[in-house]
């Protein structure tokens, strides 16, 4: 079997650097089977997140060579094994150790954002009915993992730092499939251009370039809420109906 | 070293997956305090990979379906040795919990009409499970997650629970630590819930995540809980065998509902050639009759295919053994083969299962809408758990709850697909509300400090060994042990050998040892997982020895018939007052005279 060199960044605060281990690398391995390797071999404390191993839960996030992945969803034989493969943790998240990050942050956003309020019932019996293409309208964003990825990769969150001000693509698809769903009432656009920062997304399109589940995040999330926003907000004729519209 | 923080609540509840989290809003709702502690982060749980669908009699897609049908089914599939007043409040309450969950902002496929849409499963007689094409688990966790953060439940992410405290009987609080800092934490409460999911990681071959390590088995088996029915492991029949990495992930039954046919190394669909007495009028005399009972004719038959996952998985064993399988050990899973049916049979297999086009696209390179996949069985889920009252789902220990895969019952000797989403929104929610009512009425008990102490000391024994054995190489041993001789086809002399060995692994894991801190530390936490997957692992071979038949999960190359005097009780394993496990044969309850005759009509 070939053997292969993984540069692994390991330790925590100002003792964390690049750590080289070799492994064997074996048919259809993934990133995360050698990591696992690497913890049953030489470095029992190696800390990294996982949980389902099927691209399905989105914990194992992290930077490999450089480009931000699910480390169970990166087959080796797609890599130059010839080279180290460089595994590190996401960076728009403060560090805790080795490959894992506190994304604590993502959650504590997620819960100021208005959760779901549905329409009253169709039929007399409490339920809803729902046209299939209406569910499939939806669907995209809900499809989300909560892998991060997205939120890692956008400039505005990595290279900014705007955590205080912008919620980032994971929650403009959240956003969306809450706006989008057939059933919801609750309005969002003033949260979205004043507490989410909707605005500072310049629609560089990183994110959708990086999501493991393939949401169109920037045209089919994000557009149509800069859509949204704009038509409430700066469309002069809706502007014009406001000043008369009664306040209540 | 017992530096330890405490946090107070009425209800704890251990676990987050769908059980946890249905239980922590339902507790909540009743105007508790509730806390909710979790292994991994919010939303990671086990359930988010949970594909096909939940069961629930809705009859939205056949009106021929109710109750009454669903109860019969679960019964069937369990091979009678269910809990019948769980599988009665099961088959009536599961609509109303699917109904709720779309309340919450779950979105179902619909039917042509706009009602929610229900598909065919292995066991079930009519389509039953409401669905979100194949990533329903995902769903149905983000759902009850979204809905959740509003319920004022505050929840520990990266937690585990070590030890139960007691205050005489009853279960007072629980002992554990936060896995970023390795900081000791005591929670205080008067009641709570387990919702740990299964053992999984007893075995090599498996579609279960890491934290499946019977944690919430070992919690309760410590503080002298009842565990009942652990011989009864699903073996699901289809799960990626090649490549090596990838073995065990779950092939959706789904694969399946939607026409996919089972194949061997001669193009045989060799499902046919095996159909169990209990289903002998359920299945399609020949292929074209299945393929109309996947395209809703009503008055067709079932594919064999779609017979219980117990009889598929060992009928797929049969052939592997027989030298008829796949390359890989495995055999051919086909549902590319519709296209002889339908004219957009690939837009249709993208749309019904996208996760698992992705799945094979990605990891094994496979195209499912052209060529067939490969498949073996994989360890799924573990019927057996703590034993709990049908109604309230308390343990023999009073305060102590349990919920979903944890608890024993519901689905006896095997469970059918999608009776597992829906157990965890049924139970998870009664789980709640009965530990919710146990909190008001009994109110708090004392922690006792020894208890504590003697948690902390075995909590860091593996630092005094830094020399010790590595704590991965023993939890593989204990894997590959589990797979060969406690596995889906069983013999005495495989099983009084396992026992032997797991004796040695005993002492091997009490000398296992790790180097470095507390923090993030992967190495202890497995350390800390193995006591608790030995102890299931134990329990699970002592009962199946003892169960001298094959029935449901349980098969015996040595007692390969269904057996009378084995088919009127359940196995259940207590901790003695010496340490030792005791294992007793409890009698089922006779069955109500009006569900027998449901059971009749159903026939």
């Amino acid at each position: 079997m070939q053997k292969a060199m993984f540069r692994v960044w390991k330790g925590q605060g100002e003792q964390a650097g690049f750590k080289d281990y070799h492994t064997e690398v074996g048919d259809g391995m993934v990133v995360l089977d050698a990591i696992h390797q690497i913890q049953a071999e030489s470095e029992p404390t190696l800390a990294c997140r996982w949980n389902c191993k099927a691209g399905k839960c989105g914990s194992c996030s992290a930077e490999v060579n450089g480009k931000p992945r699910l480390m169970c969803m990166t087959r080796l034989d797609t890599l130059d094994l010839s080279m180290p493969v460089i595994i590190e943790p996401m960076k728009s998240f403060p560090h805790m150790k080795d490959l894992v990050t506190d994304v604590s942050w993502n959650y504590e956003v997620k819960k100021r954002i208005k959760p779901f309020r549905p329409r009253k019932p169709d039929a007399p019996d409490g339920t809803w009915r729902i046209q299939q293409s209406d569910v499939d309208r939806v669907q995209e964003f809900r499809k989300c993992i909560e892998c991060f990825l997205c939120q890692n990769v956008c400039h505005v969150l990595r290279d900014h730092h705007k955590h205080d001000e912008f919620a980032g693509p994971r929650h403009f698809v959240y956003t969306a499939a809450l706006e989008m769903h057939p059933l919801d009432t609750e309005d969002r656009t003033a949260y979205l251009k004043d507490e989410e920062g909707l605005g500072y997304c310049n629609i560089t399109k990183c994110c959708t370039k990086v999501c493991p589940e393939h949401i169109t995040i920037t045209d089919n999330a994000i557009i149509p809420l800069k859509e949204r926003v704009v038509d409430e907000f700066y469309d002069p004729l809706t502007k014009l109906f406001r000043m008369f519209k009664p306040k209540h | 070293m017992s530096d330890y923080q405490t946090h107070e609540h009425d209800v704890l509840v251990i676990g987050a997956g769908g059980a946890g989290l249905r239980a922590a809003i339902e507790a909540s709702a009743s105007g508790v305090s509730v806390g909710l502690v979790c292994k991994s982060l919010l939303g990671k749980a086990h359930t988010v990979m949970a594909e096909g669908g939940m069961a629930a009699a809705m009859g939205n897609v056949d009106d021929r379906d109710n109750w009454k049908v669903h109860f019969s089914d679960t019964m069937r599939g369990g091979q009678y040795l269910n809990n019948w007043v769980m599988a009665e409040i099961h088959a009536k309450e599961a609509p109303e919990r699917v109904r709720e969950l779309e309340k919450w902002g779950a979105l179902f496929d619909r039917t042509k009409d706009g009602r929610i849409l229900q598909r065919n499963f292995g066991g079930h007689r009519y389509p039953r499970l409401a669905h979100v094409g194949d990533r329903t688990g995902l769903e149905m966790i983000r759902t009850l997650q979204d809905y959740g953060i509003h319920q004022g439940i505050t929840v520990y992410m990266e937690h585990t629970t070590t030890a139960l405290l007691k205050d005489g009987e009853r279960v007072v609080g629980a002992f554990g630590y936060d896995r970023e800092r390795g900081r000791f934490r005591v929670f205080k409460a008067k009641s709570i819930v387990l919702a740990t999911g299964g053992i999984g990681r007893a075995y090599k071959i498996t579609s279960n995540s890491w934290e499946y390590t019977g944690d919430g088995q070992a919690l309760a088996y410590y503080a002298g809980a009842d565990l009942m029915d652990m011989e009864f492991i699903q073996f699901h029949p289809t799960g990626m065998v090649w490549p090596p990495s990838v073995r065990g992930i779950l092939v959706t039954e789904g694969v399946r509902g939607e026409g996919g046919r089972l194949l061997n190394n001669k193009g045989e669909r060799f499902m046919f050639n095996d159909i169990p007495d209990l289903y002998k009028n359920q299945v399609a005399k020949d292929a074209e009759e299945g393929w109309r009972y996947v395209e809703g004719d009503k008055s067709a038959n079932r594919p064999p295919e779609l017979l219980t996952r117990d009889h598929v998985a060992r009928c797929i064993n049969r052939e592997v053994k027989a030298g008829r399988g796949s390359p890989h050990g495995g055999v051919y899973l086909d549902i590319a083969w519709i296209k002889e049916k339908v004219s957009s049979a690939q837009d249709r297999i993208k749309k019904k299962l996208p996760s698992m086009y992705h799945q094979f696209k990605e990891l094994a390179g496979v195209d499912i809408t052209t060529e067939p996949m490969e498949v073996g069985p994989t360890t799924h889920y573990v019927m057996g758990g703590v034993r709990v009252d049908g109604l309230t789902q308390m343990s023999n220990v009073p305060g102590l709850f349990a919920a979903g895969e944890v608890a024993a019952g519901l689905h006896g000797a095997n469970r059918l697909g999608g009776n597992s989403l829906s157990d965890l929104l049924v139970f998870g929610k009664r789980a709640g509300q009965y530990a919710a009512e146990f909190a008001k009425k009994y109110g708090s008990g004392s922690i006792d400090e020894d208890q504590v102490k003697v948690a902390a000391k075995k909590a860091l024994e593996p630092f005094d060994r830094p020399n010790g054995e590595n704590p991965y190489i023993v939890q593989h041993a204990l894997q590959e042990m589990m797979q060969d001789k406690v596995g889906i086809v069983r013999t005495e002399a495989d099983m009084a050998a396992a026992l032997d060995g797991l004796a040695v692994l005993k002492k091997r894991a009490a000398g296992v040892g790790i180097d470095g801190n507390r923090e993030y530390n992967p190495g202890w936490h497995t350390a800390l997982d193995l006591d608790n997957l030995l102890i299931c692992s134990e329990a699970a071979t002592r009962s199946a020895i003892d169960r001298r038949e094959s029935r449901g999960g349980h098969f015996r190359d040595d007692h390969s018939e269904k057996k009378k005097e084995f088919s009127e009780h359940n196995t259940v394993i207590r901790r003695a007052p010496d340490g030792g496990m005791q294992l007793r044969r409890e009698a089922i309850p006779p069955l109500r005279d009006d569900l027998k005759q449901v059971i009749e009509e159903n026939k």
